[in-house]
């Protein structure tokens, strides 16, 4: 009995932290600028305003909250691009590395990993020079093909691990119905693998959502500027009016949030499955 | 993702099923055909970027690349043996690495042991848990900044109507170590989740006959937590320890957000401080030598991560 309510107790408490400031976001974002400046602080707004929401949904385009509704479509593009470009060529490869034996397979993997491993500062000056050549940058395009570079080799883990852990015995059955090679991949495999694809494409949109670094070099104009950019500038430039980053932070947040709790499960079983099954 | 780049950890592979192959040059051709479009993607934005890299390091680039830029030999790399602003850096991401993770994990822990206890609103309880993890980091880095904030900040509110505080202080702009300890704050807070959900897969691994076996020797919990779970959690401990290094070692977007690396300089990160040579001083050249300075110790680190794999008889 007491040790039911000390973790419930534990639990409590640990939700409370987590929690606390997600709550300060959402209420700063709907106060005035004189309850989030006046000492001692009103923690709950006196006139609940919505107007940041109502520009960010209704501006022209030209101003602060026009920009930042441009970034979330940008985002949205690059995320989703993203995830399609390097699903395709992570589950092709995938499978070649989990079904098929030739040489230098191994070593194929190895390099994938060190590729997923290396960190972007290390290849942000020579992107740089390279999408300054193809005339890539400042376009969604340009950070697609930079945020494939390291959504590629993650889906290729996740998805040899995915067809390895399928029986032969479907591709096999399916090739002796008369299937092609690639035909039994798509009619029979990805079918079976759907969870595993659903989950891989879940991670590879949280991680485009979330980039930073690249896109801040890589994008100048409203064209391609992502959210994360947009609301870093929104804080360098109105550091007084919280309330309009908040308003920004608590949109920004939720495409990744509401997808991470939709897919619950998998978001635990693929971090486990991610690092340690031993 | 610095850091923040929030990345799953890569998974393993298992061995392949032995099969016998009647044809092996078809399946030989058949698979470069399946893996060009990934190597190329990978030799095009990840290979030659290295290369890349490597060259621009050894030429004194201010400005555009073009034939006129002089080549200077490993000189860019002995300036930043010699650059106390580059050592600051390394010394304070270190100590960034070292405290955040040492928190996360015995935070993570205890999260990961509640992940798995009869909660009553268990589904719950992993819902509120998971919502930093996929928050994004500028989103949280931006919340903790104006929280943090001195003249109008949460924190001080809280502070000082509890009682706790006098008067209102700089949490940000005025110590540059206390600064470094608030963005690492914001960094656990954000990233004990991976850490408790990454340990929970190894907490499910240990059997439970295992505690059966301790409770009729007659220990206790607490007896059984140390002999049995921390025992069989350091295998995972140790991914843990392996992964969230690699990621410490980029860590960029958060200190851009929270302090833009100031006050003094005080929590600029490797990551950061290559960022400010290469981009806001224009140096590409000795930038690049900085990325590969930071580039060498996480393949030091990546090789580390697959040995570990290895030993627990993955496939590589």
């Amino acid at each position: 009995m007491r040790y039911k309510i000390f973790i419930h107790a534990a639990a409590a408490f640990v939700a409370a932290v987590f929690l606390a400031p997600l709550a300060w976001l959402v209420i700063a974002s709907v106060s005035e600028p004189r309850d989030l400046l006046a000492r001692p602080l009103h923690w709950i707004p006196e006139h609940p305003t919505w107007s940041r929401y109502d520009a960010i949904a209704n501006s022209d385009g030209s101003d602060v909250a026009g920009l930042f509704r441009q970034s979330m479509g940008n985002s949205v593009i690059v995320a989703l691009g993203t995830v399609a470009v390097s699903m395709v060529i992570g589950v092709l490869g995938g499978y070649a590395l989990a079904r098929l034996r030739f040489r230098f397979r191994r070593s194929t993997m190895v390099a994938f990993l060190i590729a997923y491993m290396l960190p972007p500062i290390a290849l942000l000056i020579p992107l740089y020079l390279v999408l300054t050549q193809l005339q890539l940058l400042d376009s969604k395009i340009g950070l697609i093909v930079v945020y494939t570079s390291f959504t590629t080799p993650f889906v290729l883990w996740i998805m040899t691990n995915q067809f390895l852990s399928l029986p032969v015995e479907l591709e096999e059955a399916a090739r002796v119905d008369g299937c092609s090679r690639l035909g039994a991949l798509l009619r029979v495999v990805l079918p079976v693998a759907r969870p595993g694809l659903f989950a891989t494409m879940m991670f590879t949109f949280l991680m485009s959502w979330d980039e930073f670094l690249y896109a801040l070099i890589f994008t100048a104009t409203p064209e391609a500027k992502t959210v994360p950019v947009a609301i870093a500038e929104f804080t360098g430039r109105y550091s007084a009016d919280f309330g309009l980053v908040a308003a920004g932070g608590v949109l920004a947040t939720l495409p990744p949030v509401l997808l991470a709790l939709a897919f619950q499960r998998y978001v635990v079983d693929g971090l486990a499955a991610a690092s340690v099954k031993g | 993702m610095t850091d923040q780049l929030n990345r799953p950890a890569p998974p393993r592979a298992q061995e392949t099923p032995v099969r016998p192959s009647r044809a092996g040059r078809g399946e030989a051709r058949f698979a470069l055909f399946l893996l060009l479009p990934a190597a190329f993607v990978v030799f095009g934005v990840v290979v030659y970027p290295v290369v890349r890299t490597l060259v621009t390091s050894v030429l004194d680039v201010d400005g555009p690349l073009d034939d006129s830029t002089p080549f200077v030999g490993v000189s860019n790399y002995v300036e930043a043996l010699g650059d106390p602003g580059f050592w600051r850096a390394v010394w304070q991401t270190s100590y960034f690495s070292v405290t955040s993770i040492f928190f996360e994990v015995v935070f993570g822990v205890g999260i990961a042991l509640l992940l798995n206890a009869p909660l009553r609103a268990r589904w719950l309880f992993r819902a509120i848990v998971i919502v930093p993890w996929a928050l994004p980091t500028i989103v949280s880095g931006a919340m903790w900044r104006y929280i943090f904030s001195g003249q109008y900040g949460a924190l001080n509110a809280v502070l000082t109507q509890l009682g706790l505080m006098d008067e209102y202080r700089s949490w940000l702009g005025s110590d540059p170590f206390l600064a470094l300890n608030m963005v690492m704050a914001a960094d656990v807070w954000k990233n004990t989740s991976l850490v408790a959900f990454l340990l929970l897969a190894g907490l499910q691994n240990i059997p439970s006959d295992l505690y059966e076996a301790a409770r009729i020797d007659g220990a206790g919990p607490i007896r059984s937590f140390f002999s049995i779970t921390v025992p069989m959690l350091v295998p995972s401990i140790v991914i843990v320890l392996v992964l969230r290094t690699i990621d410490t070692v980029r860590i960029f977007d958060i200190v851009y957000i929270v302090t833009g690396g100031g006050p003094a300089s005080g929590t600029q990160t490797v990551a950061f401080y290559t960022y400010v040579r290469a981009f806001s001083d224009q140096r590409l050249g000795y930038g690049s030598a900085l990325s590969y300075l930071v580039t060498a110790v996480v393949l030091v680190l990546s090789v580390v991560y697959l040995r570990t794999l290895r030993k627990r008889g993955a496939l590589l």
